[in-house]
């Protein structure tokens, strides 16, 4: 194997690494955080399958993007959907051997690169020339939509114009990595660059904004029932400090009568 | 004294204002001295490790409330909150962005927790919490209502008030609380009322409100028991219905429909105090000693139902948290939980609303009302941002919204909605709640309240409402004092059970029979709730 592509392999595993257990870490975070009170904001649903319901309609269509704001609701989901069209249809390049007919179906997926890149300009314009969006953004805010943007552009042109790449290669490299049969990689650098951001982004994850996957399933806001009058809902800390007295209206009311 | 500013005019559309950086900055409201913060538990001023007090604060809240940590790590900067609170609107301070005024929070919680904050500090936006950020934290904090419409429109649910109130926490915790705030639960927690009206006046004044009423009804007995044990209903009211207008009409509206229902019910003198301004401060333990508060006194009058009276605060921390705090409702396990549970109605949800119980009474036909009483007013519906956005009523999908319209349209004639976007669950907060009903804070006060008199001109101009009803008794007092800045009428605004008011068909004197004959003496409340308390 070449220098360069054992370092591409050892960057995979890393990266995935980094994500996998950084992920894991939040998720146990988010996970052992107690949520104290009911917190549930309108339009709340009264039953667990309501909320169900709702995170569906939040997943899938951005449901409270949509009544807050239609520029960024069409580009963030253009975005979305593309990515997860386009990830979808990259499966092929990791699946070890041929590959079951189903994926014939994911062949127009490829387009979906140009949702992806839509969303993505359209969601830089605005973070540029929106003064209001402009104040709220970090550097880092910018840079992640570089990269992503880096990302779809160099995978659109190695799909979509002549400067393709050796795809058997790409498909026993990224296999290769999955069945630990570790091959060599092409090297143009619109490939090399496609998916050195990749696995930057894998790595980045669980340290930026990215934890907004996770986060929105974690979000009281969204995944709370209303029904805080029929169900007691008290956190383990709330519990332990109401039996230990830890509230003693007499020491901190003054008279009681 | 209130500094001088200017009064924004009304647009006749409402725009997204460009920014004005700085021009909310300040001293934020009076703050808060030993006196007051003492009894809270907390520092009585700034403590001198208070860099340090503060960090480890936050540290404590992002592990003990979900909502923090999930918020401050979920945010994406997507902006679709930024013209969503009325208090950027009204005065165009960027820092008045939702997400922004969380950033002040969010920034130093980068720096100190997570691993980007600390080694790439300027790339992610992480800061230092050091005097000016802490000024920030004072100055903006105050700025939220925690109204939490910003919360609607965020595709994480990422609610502002959760982190205001985090941030309130961490600023009482060093030693640098608000006045307004913690003098009013100082007196909530030891005389039962924010206003501090001990007993004998708060007797005082419903003796006189009933003898105001006898006259006015011509010889119709409502009375307004209190302490009366064994009654069967507890209302919680706002202190403000015993004495602010228009609160006490609304007050005066309860009392008739009690009367008419044939009901007994009472108010407790221990726990006089409907508002919680614990919630406002972010202090579980504050709050639940206004909640236990209420068990005991329900508990103490052996009441079997315990009701809320108009108070947006009120009703969601009665409505999401009492049965958290204090077992009100079911499935708590401590000693005097059980016991209130036992001791309550199960026929009736624990707590109920006031306009839970009035709409009920007008399904069932059991009130009768002349409505051209009220055709003098063309009315119009404020949604009170917690009632709104954090309680339902009625148990039926959206029944906040329903149940109040439902009752406005069963006494009066002509009742309009303001603009679809700016009611129900995306209503524009009336600007003073949240703890900011003081006057040194009146300049976000009159600003923030533009978007909704911006709606309230458009009906008034389009469909002649000259009545604009809420169930809030903060709404109530905001609006009575920034109507007239925004050249309204200040009495247009009213408790919903004034209407209620206006309209019921009272029993003649005669036919009137009061089931249960109020007790002329003071009962005693003895303590049944030692051990625990
Ligand atoms: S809408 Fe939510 S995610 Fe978007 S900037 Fe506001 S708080 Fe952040
Ligand atoms: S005042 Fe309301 S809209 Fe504005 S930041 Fe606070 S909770 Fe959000």
């Amino acid at each position: 194997m070449s220098v360069i592509s054992i370092f591409f392999t050892a960057l995979f595993y890393i990266s995935l690494i980094v994500f996998l257990v950084g992920m894991a870490r939040k998720i146990h975070q988010f996970w052992i955080t107690p949520a104290p009170l009911k917190i549930p904001t309108a339009p709340t649903p009264l039953t667990q399958t309501g909320v169900v319901m709702r995170m569906m309609r939040e997943v899938v269509l951005f449901e409270s993007l949509f009544k807050a704001n239609k520029w960024i609701w069409l580009f963030g989901w253009l975005f979305h959907f593309g990515l997860l069209l386009v990830l979808i249809r990259h499966i092929r390049y990791f699946w070890p051997g041929d590959l079951p007919d189903i994926f014939l179906l994911t062949q127009p997926f490829k387009y979906a690169a140009f949702a992806m890149v839509i969303g993505l300009v359209g969601l830089m314009l605005r973070r540029i020339f929106v003064e209001r969006i402009r104040y709220i953004s970090a550097p880092s805010d910018h840079l992640m939509l570089i990269m992503l943007l880096i990302i779809g552009v160099s995978g659109a042109v190695m799909t979509f114009t002549s400067n393709h790449t050796d795809i058997i290669m790409v498909k026993e490299f990224a296999s290769g990595l999955v069945s630990f049969n570790w091959a060599n990689l092409p090297t143009e650098v619109h490939f090399l660059v496609h998916i050195f951001l990749v696995f930057v982004l894998m790595a980045v994850f669980p340290i930026s904004k990215l934890l907004h996957v996770p986060g929105i399933f974690f979000s009281p806001t969204l995944n709370q029932v209303d029904d805080a009058r029929s169900k007691r809902h008290i956190s383990p800390w709330a519990l332990k400090q109401e039996q230990e007295h830890a509230t003693r209206l007499e020491q901190t009311l003054g008279k009681d009568e | 004294m209130a500094k001088e500013f200017d009064i924004p005019v009304l647009p006749t559309y409402l725009e997204i204002p460009e920014l004005k950086e700085g021009i909310m900055d300040g001293e934020g409201p009076f703050k808060s001295v030993q006196e007051f913060q003492n009894p809270l538990g907390f520092p009585g001023e700034k403590v001198d490790n208070w860099q340090q007090v503060a960090i480890d604060k936050m540290g404590e809240l992002k592990s003990k409330y979900r909502s923090v940590q999930v918020f401050l790590d979920s945010c994406v900067k997507c902006g679709a909150c930024t013209d969503k609170c009325h208090y950027f609107l009204g005065s165009s301070d960027p820092k008045n962005m939702p997400v922004a005024r969380q950033d002040l929070f969010r920034s130093v919680y980068r720096r100190h927790f997570t691993f980007a904050g600390k080694y790439f500090p300027k790339l992610v936006g992480a800061k230092e919490l050091d005097d000016d950020m802490l000024d920030d934290w004072y100055n903006y904090f105050h700025q939220c209502s925690q109204c939490r419409r910003c919360s609607v429109f965020c595709p994480y649910g990422i609610d502002t008030a959760e982190i205001s109130m985090a941030a309130r926490e961490v600023l009482d915790a060093v030693g640098i609380g608000q006045k307004y705030c913690n003098q009013i639960l100082g007196k909530a927690l030891t005389i039962g009322n924010n206003l501090g009206l001990p007993e004998p006046a708060l007797r005082d004044t419903l003796l006189d409100l009933e003898e105001e009423i006898e006259e006015e009804t011509g010889g119709v007995a409502v009375k307004y028991p209190l302490d009366q044990k064994g009654a069967e209903i507890l209302l919680i009211t706002p202190s403000a219905d015993f004495f602010a207008e228009p609160h006490i009409d609304g007050l005066i509206g309860y009392g008739k429909v009690f009367h008419q229902d044939g009901v007994s019910w009472t108010l407790s003198s221990y726990a006089s105090e409907g508002a919680n301004f614990g919630m406002f401060i972010g202090s579980y333990d504050v709050m639940r000693k206004a909640a236990l508060r209420i068990r005991k006194a329900a508990l103490d009058l052996e009441v079997s139902r315990v009701m809320v009276g108009e108070c947006g605060h009120a009703w969601r921390v009665a409505y999401s948290f009492w049965n958290t705090l204090s077992g009100a409702g079911a499935g708590a396990t401590d000693e005097f939980a059980q016991k209130l549970q036992d001791q309550l109605d199960h026929r009736y949800p624990q707590p109920q609303h006031i306009i839970e119980y009035t709409h009920d009474l007008i399904q069932r036909g059991k009130l009768s009302f002349d409505k051209s009483a009220n055709d003098d007013r063309i009315v119009t519906f404020h949604d009170s941002c917690n009632v709104a956005r954090a309680t339902n009523m009625g148990g039926i999908p959206s029944g906040q919204f329903i149940l109040p319209r439902d009752v406005i349209k069963a006494v009066c004639n002509n009742y309009v909605d303001m603009e679809r976007s700016t009611i129900k669950e995306a209503t524009f907060c009336c600007g003073g709640g949240g703890g900011l009903l003081t006057d040194d804070l009146m300049e976000i006060r009159v600003k923030g309240a533009m978007p909704r008199m911006q709606a309230l001109k458009a009906v008034e101009r389009d469909n002649g409402v000259n009545t604009l009803a809420a169930i809030c008794a903060i709404c109530k007092s905001q609006f009575s004092k920034v109507l007239p800045k925004f050249d309204f009428d200040p009495y247009m605004i009213v408790s919903v059970h004034q209407l209620v008011s206006e309209a019921i068909i009272m029993d003649k004197p005669q036919t009137a029979v009061q089931k249960d004959e109020p007790q002329t003496d003071t009962d005693d409340v003895t303590s049944t709730e030692t051990a625990e308390t």
